[in-house]
């Protein structure tokens, strides 16, 4: 099911969540709502739940009208960071709380649970209460009771948020493959940049509520459409009065056209790749990421006087050249 | 350990002198000439009738306070309206004023002349005052904020993800609250009724005022108990205490029989 977000403005009291948003999301996709935390996102998933009304514009699910309906009617499975586990209820229970609400006969209940649970890795599990489970668990537990009645999209907030570092890895790749497999319509919200690349095929950047660029994960790396969708997917650093990526850096031991004078304060090798602290003459500090091989060309040692420069793909003339530009314009 | 032991004897002094010592004389007095003059003095049938309104007014009282409580309760903890501060405030009234003032502001409100909907009323041919609907109006009114109270916290702890997630299942409103909320919500129900229910069955002050206190008719169990005493028939207003404070007990007992053990979920 296609989701289409038009123009849409959600406020609480006197914070504008989200301003004038507008976002398609087509059939089959695997999108990451990404932002910092206060940026709208979570608030955009909601409202395409139905949990949220937004104060202007609609939502349409599959083309038709949805902005007044209510949740149980969207066809739509929803995973808390917080799991939303039903407490006094088994995990059995949990799962097939979409179906016995739907008076699905008995049979097909337990066979589709156990699919749901076999799917899941929780075969063991039917029988315990939530609080005798792992975050992990919990949270696939609720992937599960999310899936039970086929929803025509599943929208995940920040599903891996409350987990420790390796439980998250592992249900990243879980969450792909399942894509993979079951192929329904997945929007999942997150802070976290590498969540984001890594997981969706498509990622829309969010920043005080508003949409600043939508695109393919090497799009957003590569193209950036703004200074903010620039420093956060992937790291920036400020070379001179430009925004480059570290990797974009080149040192050379002469001076060039553009390239700035900087010293050299640490080298740190993190295996294939080299991280060359450097400092130029007014003291800012940045960090440039150079080949191997590159480093052992320049034979470069501490404190020694190098020049920097980039042919970035990218790069932005940050906020402040700009002002400064005007001024003297 | 000395600092400890001594604190749990000055609380063990405590119970025992202000509250086991008069109760265990209670039933010594009682059961001091075995039990053939209980029994009798149970038998007698306007001590039956007492118990009898007592008990009628208590299942009256008991579902409707339960219904308003978790009502009230879901309002307070999940709505925002005018006026929320002051519901919350008007619920502890019962709890804040005595009940003989309980009383007589029924009393004033129906009295037959005067009285703002007694007035009326008895136009029309109903008594309040003196009868059943006094007895299960004080009643009511003492036992209002019980339920209530043992339930918002519970509802604001359990906060509404958990419906929230039900809803995107496809859960009605109606679904969600059989399925969700109420079983969550269940045992500090069970625990307000308790506590409801004991209180009804103990209420004096207001029914005292309002109930008109006639033998046969409109006494119950408590207002029996202390006329018994005024016509120096002791024995009688014993065996009645010794069953309100078995009653008590079971009460107790209940509450912590049903009081949900931490592992359950």
């Amino acid at each position: 099911m296609s989701i289409e977000i038009r123009n849409v403005t959600k406020r609480f009291g006197a914070f504008t969540a989200l301003d004038d948003v507008s976002l398609a999301i087509p059939d089959g996709s695997l999108t990451a709502v990404l932002g910092p935390s206060g940026s709208g996102k979570s608030t955009l998933l909601r409202i395409v739940a139905g949990l949220e009304r937004p104060d202007a514009g609609e939502v349409l699910l599959s083309g038709e009208d949805a902005t007044r309906l209510a949740p149980q009617r969207r066809d739509v499975g929803f995973v808390f960071q917080h799991y939303a586990a039903f407490k006094h209820m088994t995990v059995r229970d949990n799962v097939a709380f979409a179906l016995t609400i739907r008076k699905r006969p008995k049979r097909e209940i337990r066979e589709r649970v156990d699919e749901l649970l076999e799917l899941v890795q929780l075969q063991g599990f039917a029988d315990r209460y939530p609080s005798r489970l792992s975050g992990g668990q919990r949270q696939r537990m609720a992937l599960a009771r999310a899936l039970a009645a086929k929803p025509r999209v599943l929208l995940l907030d920040e599903p891996f948020g409350a987990l420790d570092a390796r439980v998250r890895a592992e249900l990243r790749d879980w969450l792909r493959r399942l894509h993979e497999e079951v192929r329904v319509t997945t929007v999942f919200v997150t802070h976290d940049q590498e969540e984001a690349m890594e997981v969706a095929d498509r990622v829309a950047v969010f920043d005080h509520g508003r949409l600043e660029q939508v695109g393919a994960p090497a799009e957003l790396y590569d193209a950036p459409a703004s200074e903010f969708v620039l420093r956060f997917v992937g790291d920036a650093v400020r070379l001179g009065s430009r925004l480059v990526r570290p990797h974009e850096i080149v040192l050379r031991r002469w001076p060039s056209d553009g390239a700035v004078e900087v010293e050299v304060e640490r080298i740190a090798v993190l295996g294939a790749d080299v991280r060359v602290d450097l400092a130029d003459g007014s003291g800012e500090r940045f960090a440039a990421r150079l080949r191997r091989e590159q480093l052992e060309e320049l034979e470069l040692d501490r404190g020694e006087i190098v020049w920097a420069s980039a042919e970035p793909l990218v790069g932005f003339a940050s906020a402040q050249d700009a002002e400064a530009g005007q001024a003297l314009g | 350990m000395p600092r400890r032991l001594a604190l749990r004897g000055v609380a063990l002094v405590y119970l025992l002198v202000l509250l086991l010592a008069p109760l265990g004389m209670v039933f010594y007095r009682t059961f001091q000439h075995g039990l053939h003059p209980v029994w009798q003095a149970l038998s007698d049938p306007f001590t039956v009738h007492a118990f009898e309104m007592t008990l009628l007014a208590t299942a009256i009282a008991v579902p409707l306070n339960t219904l308003f409580g978790v009502l009230c309760a879901l309002a307070i903890v999940r709505r925002r309206f005018r006026g929320k501060g002051l519901l919350n405030a008007f619920i502890d009234l019962p709890l804040a004023v005595s009940p003989v003032v309980i009383g007589l502001s029924l009393y004033l409100l129906y009295a037959p002349r005067g009285g703002w909907f007694g007035s009326w009323l008895s136009q029309h041919g109903f008594q309040v005052l003196f009868a059943l609907p006094a007895i299960v109006l004080a009643t009511i009114f003492v036992s209002v904020p019980f339920v209530a109270r043992e339930v918002i916290p519970t509802l604001r702890e359990l906060g509404n993800e958990q419906e929230q997630a039900a809803a995107t299942l496809g859960a009605t409103r109606w679904q969600r609250f059989w399925r969700i909320t109420l079983p969550s919500i269940r045992w500090a129900v069970i625990y307000g009724v308790i506590l409801t229910t004991a209180r009804c069955l103990g209420e004096y002050g207001a029914v005292a005022v309002v109930s008109g206190r006639i033998e046969g008719r409109t006494e119950t169990a408590t207002t029996r108990i202390d006329d018994l005493i005024q016509n120096f028939q002791e024995g009688g207003a014993y065996a009645m205490a010794v069953v309100l404070a078995a009653i008590a007990i079971l009460v107790l007992v209940l509450m912590m029989l049903t009081k949900p053990k931490e592992s359950a979920y």
